[in-house]
């Protein structure tokens, strides 16, 4: 029984680490999302330096998450949505549910982590916007792409398999997210005022309850959902 | 009838604590004065909802398992009746915010994560309109509405403390039962709680019932 669990899991660990190669090695290929998502943020930054004048930091600071906040939609929603029929049936044959979302979770969240801090780089850049906390700033933007690919990756499965992607998508998510946005747009603003981390570490506490969560009850209700 | 005590019960509590509520002593404070009868109308609506909702979650997780459709039915219907005390519980506090706070809507944390929330349950109910396949719709919905149920858990009663807010009990700001001193309000307030919760759930059966009917009817 022990040895067949031990087994089981063994099992699962290698089908989610083939199932993020398979996700890296897509990618590596067509270079879409990445490269799509990434212009996305740069002309979305761009439209926003050329149309707000003059804007102090707070403003700023909101901007940039709201700005993550579709291209992430965006990135994740590919997930589910992108995936064509057959290729799905295929890979229903093949791996267990939990490794599906898992790895899936884990891609997202790793695309995200780059975007996201690339994407802060460009914002710093193109804004002259220095947080005086570049640490803890660094920190929330790596737990927001967090929250971001768990939340938005259970998400994009459910409106995939809802039928209509896109519209569904919004409509599900932004309920879903606005408390993740709140605090993570209070822990940066905590961030750029510099003021001492022991004042954040409510907020850093509360994401991370929100994400593990999150990725529990996906753990278990996507296998639910997966099996039609 | 011997059955149905509890919906006679409701009936009573909420009409002694209306009449009650209207008539009886209540502390005299600045500001507020006599609008703090609003309590009796305005927390009851959020406890029911509060309550309605935990009965879909519950029965969704019950339609999970066993994909019977009339879970799925009774799911949806306390979603509706839910969505209608949270409904009431805005308008009640916005009317209430208009007297005390100066306007009806005052961009109060508690306020907008209310809405929030109640925007998360429109969402289940849009979703539910997109798909048209019985079984699939029953599942999916099922499936987003336990998976919203803690993020609504944590929009109603963890984010709120978080931050200052207007209402009594947070942000410095005394509770009610501060000045609640001879547990006069408290006679009221707990029946006004346990009626509306349990016309709540009247209502809900209402709506449950009517729907299996009309399921009955288009069957045979």
């Amino acid at each position: 029984m022990i040895n067949n669990y031990l087994c089981d899991r063994m099992n699962l660990a290698e089908q989610i680490k083939h199932l993020i190669k398979k996700e890296l090695l897509l990618e590596w290929r067509s270079k879409y999302a990445l490269n799509g998502v990434l212009l996305y943020v740069v002309s979305t930054v761009f439209v926003c330096f050329l149309s707000f004048v003059s804007t102090d930091k707070v403003t700023l600071n909101a901007l940039f998450w709201i700005i993550m906040l579709f291209a992430s939609i965006n990135a994740v929603s590919k997930s589910f949505l992108q995936e064509s029929r057959g290729r799905q049936v295929y890979i229903y044959t093949i791996a267990s549910p939990l490794a599906l979302i898992i790895s899936k979770t884990i891609y997202n969240a790793l695309l995200m982590m780059v975007l996201t801090v690339i994407a802060l780089g460009f914002y710093i850049l193109v804004f002259d916007f220095g947080p005086q906390d570049l640490g803890l700033y660094l920190l929330a933007a790596i737990l927001g792409s967090l929250s971001f690919s768990t939340i938005f990756t259970m998400v994009s499965a459910i409106a995939s398999k809802a039928g209509n992607g896109g519209m569904l998508m919004a409509i599900l998510s932004f309920p879903i997210i606005i408390p993740v946005l709140v605090v993570l747009i209070k822990l940066t603003k905590n961030a750029m005022d510099g003021l001492d981390r022991s004042v954040s570490l409510d907020e850093i506490g509360l994401l991370l309850i929100i994400n593990a969560l999150v990725m529990s009850v996906s753990v278990l209700l996507f296998p639910y959902l997966w099996r039609d | 009838m011997y059955k149905n005590w509890w919906k006679v019960l409701g009936a009573i509590l909420v009409i002694y604590s209306t009449v009650a509520g209207f008539l009886m002593k209540t502390p005299e404070l600045p500001i507020i004065r006599e609008s703090i009868r609003n309590l009796y109308f305005h927390v009851p609506m959020w406890f029911s909802m509060i309550v309605l909702f935990s009965i879909s979650v519950f029965y969704s997780i019950k339609s999970l398992r066993s994909n019977d459709p009339a879970d799925d039915i009774k799911a949806v219907e306390s979603v509706n009746a839910g969505v209608i005390f949270g409904l009431l519980g805005i308008v009640t506090g916005a009317i209430w915010a208009k007297f005390t706070w100066g306007q009806a809507w005052s961009f109060d944390v508690k306020q907008n994560f209310a809405a929030i929330a109640i925007l998360l349950y429109f969402a289940y109910l849009v979703l539910r309109n997109a798909i048209d396949e019985e079984q699939k719709r029953a599942k999916i919905s099922a499936i987003y509405n336990i998976f919203a149920f803690p993020i609504m858990v944590v929009l109603l009663f963890v984010l709120p403390r978080l931050s200052d807010s207007l209402h009594p009990g947070n942000g410095g700001n005394p509770g009610f039962n501060a000045y609640d001193l001879d547990s006069r309000m408290r006679m009221v307030f707990y029946p006004a709680c346990l009626g509306w919760i349990l016309i709540g759930c009247w209502i809900y059966n209402l709506l449950y019932r009517l729907r299996d009917l009309e399921r009955n009817k288009l069957s045979k």
